[in-house]
């Protein structure tokens, strides 16, 4: 694992350059003059002159880019078109309510899931087994937005139980988690399922029934451990995955996030924190999945890297 | 040489065998009549409406269920079962061809960079990890903000993240594929470049492809009317399941009907192409089930 990481981060290099690329490209992409867009709208000739200069926009491309990596090691992704504060500013004020919505989600999708993974294997083709791979698989067709609203009409309109409009606090994110872990919450399951019963084939499971261990205990330490190595990689992939997914639900439930906060740049046409927001997501992507490929090879003694 | 007739009785009845599986298939069985339905929808559904689906009718504001209107009325009066009848070769339709876009594009950039192989195929693949960086909603959103909103741009942006994908999965058939005998002997023959890609390796490597095509269709299906509800895709008052379901939604305390309908019909086609996918998969290649 130790010797994995070094070689693991280098991995990612090439990656994240050509993701820093891709967003200092978008913005030379838009029509416009770059400069005039990171300045704001209301910037004067003077003002524009200026950022012009600061992020070498006057210079060759190669030489922008050089001085975009410098800004952004500084934090300047430049000024927000709404409110005129620093576009860095306006992202990181809605961090934390993105963060802790895609932790309650990963958090309910992978209990859960793996409860009722474990359930259906343990059933195979009873009654229960059907009901939890039909949910399953309900919760991976069921497009989000759908969702949400299915759950904001039964939970706050007709139960009146929860606040129709999501929120940082412990009442106003339940909704907008379950909704975001659903479709997690079907994968988790249906893996932890077809998981287990791969695993409860092995010999050594049948070994321990053999010399007279119970089921459950044999499920709960020995297969379970194994089975549960999988599981971990594909829940780790679902994190990213609701990152992605927040800009829907968010939206849904007009939660303060950084999703919401992306769909109202965009009807703003607000490009530099759209731009910032491009490069968040996909760094926080990347970094998850980073974690995904270590925490297995930490976990698994069979993987080698090398 | 291969006699052509041999070859066509050989592949039609390995398709019969496969058709009898997959309606053996429980789930299978099932997805293939939503989706066929589906399908059907999409090629009737304009010719078939009871009513102008973009008409309104302002004596009937949010009307409910009748005979007149078997879903009721939105609130411009529109007849919701003829907006969603129309609605389906929207939705349908574009994620069908945002599907078989990604498909074709990413499965000849695969077959492209498996057969190169060396230093071309490294660099193309460190190019796939990028793509693959970014979340696929957000590589779509990042494109409709730099193109606009609309028909083609919602195609070409939810076609986008798959791209990678099946170039991925093409290349690692293409590996597995272009080791053996038959190519060999093929290039032995004298047969060029293009010959031994598009005859040779591309019937070999082509049924995982179909059967993840299949899958995804499911996934760009749910990316493409998620578009639409944004506000990013396919623009009012065009009928399209997604955008529906976003006027709707204003309307929830009052109306819920207008929401469920097109809410349920999207999960029914995505449920659709999702089991008919995984039935697929388990009919036609075994070692992709996870």
């Amino acid at each position: 694992m130790l010797a994995y990481l070094p070689r693991r981060l280098l991995q990612a290099v090439p990656t994240l350059i050509g993701v820093l690329l891709v967003v200092f490209f978008f913005v030379r992409a838009l029509p416009g003059d770059p400069a005039r867009l990171y300045a704001g709208p209301e910037a004067n000739a003077s003002e524009v002159a200026q950022v012009r200069r600061d992020f070498g926009l006057d210079r060759a491309l190669p030489v922008q880019f050089a001085y975009y990596l410098r800004n952004l090691s500084r934090g300047s992704l430049g000024v927000s078109f709404r409110n005129n504060q620093p576009a860095t500013s306006v992202i990181a004020a809605h961090f934390l309510p993105t963060l802790w919505l895609s932790i309650a989600a990963i958090v309910a999708a992978a209990l859960l899931g793996v409860l009722a993974g474990i359930g259906a294997a343990m059933q195979r083709d009873s009654p229960i087994d059907l009901g939890i791979t039909v949910l399953a698989i309900l919760g991976i067709s069921t497009p989000s937005f759908f969702l949400g609203i299915l759950f904001m009409y039964a939970f706050a309109v007709r139960l009146r139980l929860l606040p129709i409009s999501g929120g940082p606090t412990p009442t106003g994110i339940v909704l907008p988690a379950l909704t975001l872990a659903a479709s997690a919450l079907g994968t988790i399951a249906r893996f932890s399922r077809s998981s287990l019963l791969e695993v409860l084939g092995e010999d050594y499971v049948r070994t321990a029934r053999a010399k007279g261990l119970r089921r459950g205990r044999v499920i709960g330490r020995h297969a379970l451990r194994n089975a549960l190595i999988p599981v971990l990689t594909i829940t780790g992939l679902q994190f990213g995955f609701l990152l992605s997914g927040a800009v829907i639900v968010e939206t849904v439930f007009n939660y303060p996030g950084l999703g919401w906060l992306l769909i109202q740049s965009i009807d703003a046409r607000d490009y530099p924190v759209i731009q910032g927001l491009m490069l968040v997501f996909s760094l926080e992507f990347l970094i998850i999945n980073m974690a995904v490929d270590l925490l297995y090879a930490a976990i698994d003694p069979r993987i080698r890297y090398d | 040489m291969t006699d052509p007739t041999a070859l066509a009785r050989r592949t039609g009845r390995k398709r019969k065998g496969v058709l009898a599986r997959l309606v053996r298939h429980r789930s299978g069985a099932i997805g293939l009549v939503l989706s066929t339905g589906f399908l059907v929808l999409a090629a009737l559904g304009p010719l078939i409406t009871p009513y102008d689906p973009t008409g309104s009718d302002f004596l009937h504001l949010r009307a409910g269920i009748s005979a007149a209107h078997w879903l009721g009325t939105d609130n411009f009066g529109r007849d919701i079962l003829s907006r969603i009848l129309v609605g389906a070769r929207y939705s349908i339709g574009i994620g069908l061809s945002a599907t078989a876009l990604g498909a074709v594009v990413g499965g000849l950039w695969g077959l492209w960079s498996g057969y190169a192989s060396g230093a071309l195929d490294a660099i193309s693949m460190r190019i796939v990890d990028v793509l693959l960086a970014f979340p696929g909603l957000l590589i779509a959103i990042g494109l409709i903000t730099l193109t606009g909103p609309g028909v083609g741009p919602v195609i070409f942006a939810s076609s986008l993240f798959g791209v990678p994908i099946f170039a991925r999965l093409t290349r690692a058939s293409v590996l597995a594929t272009k080791e053996r005998a038959f190519i060999e002997a093929a290039s032995g023959l004298g047969a060029s470049h293009v010959r031994i890609v598009f005859s040779h390796l591309l019937p070999n490597v082509i049924a995982p492809v179909i059967v993840y095509a299949t899958l995804r269709t499911g996934v760009t299906l749910l990316v493409a009317s998620g578009l639409s509800f944004l506000g990013l895709g396919v623009q009012p008052p065009t009928p399209e399941w997604g955008s529906m379901l976003s006027d709707a939604q204003l309307f929830l305390t009052i109306d819920p009907l207008m929401a469920f309908a097109p809410g349920i019909t999207i999960t029914l086609a995505v449920l659709g192409f999702n089991l008919l996918g995984d039935g697929l998969r388990d009919v036609l290649d075994p070692t992709l089930r996870q």
